[in-house]
């Protein structure tokens, strides 16, 4: 550290000394001019001379205006300018002695940067100290160097350039009217997409196990009030969406608190209740009232989505609400040159494990698991013997508008949270729960992941819109050739 | 849409319906088991049997709602019903009465009738017929039949239990078939009912070939000739009632071991 | 609306007599009269006192009630249409709002090549295609400058969509809840595919902006009035095909189907072709619905294609009641006078009027405003 330090210090020195006190007059009259060539090669003669004070005028030109003479004077900066001074700002910042400000410096020069400021990029770079930022320094004189004339340091950069992730800089070389250039920097591309190719397919794996996981926290709550109970319950994503108001509303209890960053504590289990009781106020009031009649549950839980979005509308407005994440929740692990993992990705995805094995004890270990398959298996026999059946289906309606709720907590995470949020998972989920076969947990497990991993192949592909419109009407033939699901059982329980 | 009736089937010599080896698993569950069996033309058979010996699937079969696994279900002559969609093993001749008794509820009886009646029944030609009065002759004779010649207008969801059932075996009557299934036709019907439905089996007996599933051991000691018993999906016993009631291994799925 | 007086008609199964004739067979007298006096309002009255009558008279109807009341009669057209496919076939479909959607783009294609030069851009393309930066019409919109093509589009490809989307859902006995949440993903794909630029129908602004129908100016009072004389024609047009098809054996079978589809299977009846027949008439009955929607309203865009918008159509059925063609004009009327009322009056409130509507109906009245009506 110590030693870094004092190359830091030694570099400014070595700018500082060669530079003149006063900024360069005719380089501010040029920097003021109408021509932008002009105003670019002033931008580079100000970088040149390394004075710290250009960095206060560069950034002032940014914004239209510069101080000549003591006079304010506007200037225009078009982008490509705006992009030049973004560049020397870059350059300047070399000097810094701080380690981090160096580092994203050298970072943002790696894409390039006007050749007239390559002489200052290459001292920056032989007197930093950094390993890694001299690596970074490498990469960007690399990348400044490939449109010099020689064709000797073309040759030269485009092989330093094997160790930059950036193929976009090779792709004009690539089709070089030199046949060695074009050869040599398509070379160099086919090694870069070998190094790339696992972090692309690591990056779509995990873009795919982590819609996945989104899609199966949406339809595990329908898994057990549409795939067990058989209700139709258009409803449901308005229950995702009030777990994500809840969400909303406890982190304003806990803003400006100390605890701040573990607001998720308690609005986890605050999502899950509020939901749970709307759900059960739900099944009580309405829906108990239309069992057995699919196609009526239909509508009228419509109707009941459309009357949550509009308190919702006018309790929190029609706008979005700021849903911040938690510290420790922002940022990612980087696992490979190109592959950054979000932490909160991977908190939703560690969370629908989560509620998946819970959801699965709370079925198959636990009493009210217990009735609630007798109930839906068959409702006559368990009333039979001693189940009070009604009850039942309120609290597994309870349990699975909860889970919607615990989806709201985690959507809250991810994405915007406003009135219209649950409306844009109910044909997804829907397709989930029936994709997966009705009645079958692990088949929505399994199909959640199939469609995460599909849609984001497809993505990966032909774009967004393309993919979601080709996964729904994969999945519209796929109901046509086997209308069970995946995983339905088959025989005379299921023509019942 | 393509011209039905694909098949003319001529009854009235030798086999009607010959079940060639049938086998149906559902999830590895056999619910028939290599089943062959045969129905001479206008004989009554009746089908009994334990819960779960393979009797609706059995059914679901000859009509086509399940396919088999393996076999064939020969009707008449050639056809294979196991190619054939219900509609068109319905139109080749097979009527069959389910268990629980479904008509149309929202409509009269007599349109249950003229619904069922023989007729052509394809998309096109039904948006234009129109009944001829022969037609309107031959269901108020099913309606007298039935006994509902008074209740022609009523709409059917209305009717009392046993009412349905005749009005369920009328439709099929209408149908003209020339072989009945008939799962469970006397469950819910009064005594006096049972006795004439007993009396309607036995008169078509003879131009027509029924089978008959029944729990009722006593209707089915009024009507039965010849008797197949059913068990794991596969027959274990036919002959006549007596034959049938002292075979140990009747006796055995019956009575437990 | 006039179909406020309209009656069902006796059915004149007096099962052992012979039928009565055709005429007889749709309406009784009271039926036919409801059915003139609702032609006399929409043919003569509407006219009268829209184009002779002045405007500063108490008498005089205003462009905006042509325009509102024709919109609504296109909408119970689509009632009509789901009536026949839900009402009495069972088949619930959430997919009718992209069958409805797909005549108007078809009608709004031609409405788009009517604008010719004069189009913000002035150009021979339509303007967004100039926004685009498209040099020259795609393939799909060759010959849209032919009304008759249009007319053509508008039948076919709500109709040619639905036949071999049913085709594969009833061939695979898809029934049911599985049926209505399968169209909704059809009628999604269908918004988010509109919704792309690149599909070559505007995007997210859809077409808009009419200036002329058939070289007649689209805002002219007698335009607007001929297409309201027109969708009012199309209306009682429909009513009366609908009214044939379910007092014939064809829509008793479709009852039938509802009811027990797997006895009309062992009736001898291939179901398939009944349904897909239905469904894909109902269909066409939409798109042409579409078409005389959009030259009134004067927009189409993709969020005609909404889930929602489909669902909101199956409440108009319901409301006015399921089964009575009736009914379903009614509920038409009735739920989206309802709306213009609010959205005007209330517009916060409407929602919850809506969702109360759904809740209520489902709840309260399951044979809708007929069945009260008849009670």
């Amino acid at each position: 550290m110590l030693l870094q330090g004092k190359g830091a210090a030694a570099l400014a020195a070595l700018f500082i000394s060669a530079s003149a006190f006063a900024l360069d007059r005719s380089a501010l009259e040029k920097l003021a001019s109408d021509d932008n060539d002009e105003k670019i090669a002033a931008i580079a003669a100000l970088v040149a001379e390394g004075d710290p004070k250009a960095a206060d005028v560069l950034k002032s030109a940014a914004e239209g205006e510069i101080e000549l003479d003591g006079k304010k004077v506007e200037i225009v900066v078009n982008n490509r300018v705006r992009a030049r001074i973004a560049e020397a700002l870059s350059v300047l910042k070399l000097l810094s002695p701080d380690n981090a400000e160096r580092h994203a410096a050298a970072t943002a020069l790696t894409g390039g940067a006007d050749p007239a400021m390559l002489s200052l990029v290459l001292k920056a770079r032989d007197a930093e100290q950094d390993p890694a930022v001299k690596k970074l320094l490498e990469l960007a004189t690399a990348a400044m160097q490939l449109r010099s004339e020689d064709k000797e340091t073309r040759l030269a950069a485009i092989r330093a350039l094997a160790g930059s992730d950036n193929k976009a800089l090779l792709v004009e070389a690539a089709s070089d009217a030199d046949e060695d250039i074009k050869r040599a920097a398509q070379k160099t591309l086919r090694a870069m997409d070998d190094r790339l190719v696992w972090g692309e397919w690591l990056g779509l794996a995990f873009a795919g196990v982590s819609l996945g996981s989104i899609l199966l926290l949406a339809a595990l709550g329908l898994a057990i009030t549409y795939g067990l109970m058989g209700v139709i319950n258009m409803a449901h994503g308005e229950l995702i969406m009030i777990g994500a108001y809840t969400t909303y509303v406890v982190q304003g209890w806990f803003r400006g608190s100390a605890a701040f960053d573990f607001y998720l504590v308690a609005a986890i289990p605050a999502a899950f209740v509020v939901s749970a009781a709307v759900g059960m106020l739900l099944e009580r009031s309405v829906i108990r009232w239309l069992y057995g009649r699919p196609l009526e549950t239909l509508l009228a839980t419509w109707g009941i989505s459309l009357v949550l979005i509009q308190a919702v509308r006018t309790i929190f407005g029609a706008q979005n609400v700021q849903v911040e994440n938690p510290a420790f929740m922002s940022g990612g692990i980087q696992v490979m040159a190109n592959v950054v993992l979000p932490w909160n990705r991977i908190f939703i995805i560690l969370f629908a494990a989560g509620v998946l094995v819970a959801m699965w004890a709370l079925l198959s270990k636990t009493r009210l698991g217990l009735y609630i398959r007798g109930v839906t298996q068959n409702r006559s026999m368990a009333a039979c013997v001693g189940v009070p059946t009604a009850r039942v289906d309120t609290w597994a309606f309870g349990l699975g508008s909860g889970i919607a709720g615990l989806a709201g907590c985690a959507l809250s995470q991810v994405g915007n949270v406003g009135p219209d949020l649950g409306q844009g998972y109910i044909v997804d989920s829907f397709l989930v729960v029936v994709f997966g076969g009705v009645g079958q947990l692990a088949g929505t497990v399994y199909a959640a992941l199939v469609l995460g991993f599909a849609n984001k192949l497809l993505e990966s592909w032909s774009g967004a819109v393309l993919a979601k419109i080709a996964v729904l009407v994969f999945i519209i033939f796929f109901i046509q050739r086997r209308p069970q699901g995946l995983f339905a059982l088959k025989g005379r329980a299921v023509e019942a | 849409m393509k011209a039905a009736l694909p098949i003319e089937v001529t009854a009235g010599q030798g086999t009607v319906l010959y079940l060639d080896g049938i086998s149906v698993s559902f999830d590895g569950f056999k619910a028939l088991n290599n089943l062959s069996l045969m129905i001479d033309a206008g004989e009554l058979r009746c089908v009994i049997g334990p819960n779960g010996a393979g009797k609706t699937t059995m059914m679901d079969v000859i009509t086509g709602k399940t396919r088999p696994d393996e076999g064939r279900a020969l009707f008449g002559e050639a056809a294979d019903l196991t190619r054939l969609s219900e509609a068109e093993i319905a139109q080749a001749g097979i009527g069959r009465k389910f268990q629980k008794p479904t008509i149309f509820e929202a409509l009269s009886v007599f349109e249950n009738l003229e619904l069922a009646m023989k007729a052509d029944k394809r998309a096109r030609t039904t948006l234009l017929s129109k009944l001829s009065s022969e037609q309107h002759d031959r269901i108020a004779a099913t309606l007298t039949l039935i006994g509902l010649r008074n209740g022609a207008d009523r709409i059917a969801g209305l009717l009392s239990h046993g009412e349905k059932q005749w009005l369920e075996i009328g439709m099929l009557l209408a149908q003209e078939p020339k072989l009945l299934l008939l799962d469970e036709p006397v469950a819910g019907m009064s005594d006096h009912e049972t006795e004439r439905t007993a009396e309607l089996f036995l008169s078509l007996a003879g131009t027509h070939s029924l089978v008959v599933v029944e729990h009722d051991m006593a209707f089915i000691e009024t009507i039965a000739r010849k008797v197949t018993v059913l068990h794991e999906g596969r027959v274990i016993a036919e002959g006549d009632m007596n034959k049938v009631k002292n075979d140990p291994r009747v006796i055995e799925v019956y009575l437990g071991r | 609306m006039s179909a406020l007086t309209l009656n069902q008609g006796q059915t004149p199964v007096n099962g052992l007599n012979r039928g009565p004739s055709l005429f007889w067979r749709l309406y009784g007298v009271k039926g036919w009269l409801a059915i003139g006096i609702g032609a006399l309002i929409a043919f003569v009255v509407f006219p009268v006192l829209n184009l002779l009558v002045p405007p500063t008279s108490a008498l005089h109807i205003s462009a905006f009630w042509v325009t509102l009341i024709g919109k609504i009669m296109c909408y119970a057209i689509v009632a009509l249409a789901l009536d026949l496919v839900w009402g009495y076939a069972g088949i619930l479909s959430l997919g009718h709002g992209l069958f409805f959607a797909l005549g108007g783009y078809a009608m709004g294609m031609y409405l788009m090549r009517q604008i010719g030069r004069e189009g913000q851009y002035q150009a021979d393309l339509p303007d967004f295609m100039v926004f685009l930066d498209w040099k020259e019409l795609p393939w799909h919109w060759s010959m849209s400058d032919q009304f008759w093509w249009a007319a053509v589009l508008v039948v076919l490809v709500p109709g040619v969509l639905a036949f071999v989307f049913g085709y594969f859902a009833f061939r695979s006995r898809v029934k049911g809840v599985y049926f209505s949440i399968i169209t909704q993903a059809l009628t999604f794909a269908a918004m988010l595919l509109f919704f792309r630029n690149n599909t070559g129908f505007g995007g997210n602004n859809g077409f808009t902006d009419f200036k002329r129908i058939l070289g007649f100016s689209i805002t002219a009072p007698e335009t607007r009035m001929a297409l309201f004389v027109i969708t009012a024609l199309t209306l009682i047009g429909t009513f009366l095909a609908a009214r044939w098809i379910v007092t014939s054996k064809f829509g008793r079978v479709l009852e039938a189907i509802r009811d027990a589809e797997a006895r009309v299977m062992f009736c001898g009846y291939n179901t398939m072709h009944f349904k897909l027949a239905i469904f894909t008439f109902s269909a066409v009955l939409c798109g042409i619905a579409g078409a005389l929607y959009v030259p009134q309203v004067g927009i189409i865009n993709p969020s005609e294609m909404s889930p929602a918008n489909s669902i909101e159509m199956a409440i108009w059925v319901a409301v006015g009641g399921r089964g009575t063609l009736a009914g379903a004009i009614l509920g038409a009327g009735l739920v989206n006078g309802a709306k213009s009322f609010f959205t005007v009056a209330f517009p916060e409130y409407w929602l919850f009027a809506l969702g109360a509507i759904f809740i209520c109906v489902t709840l309260f009245m399951p044979r809708g405003v007929m069945g009260l009506l008849k009670r």
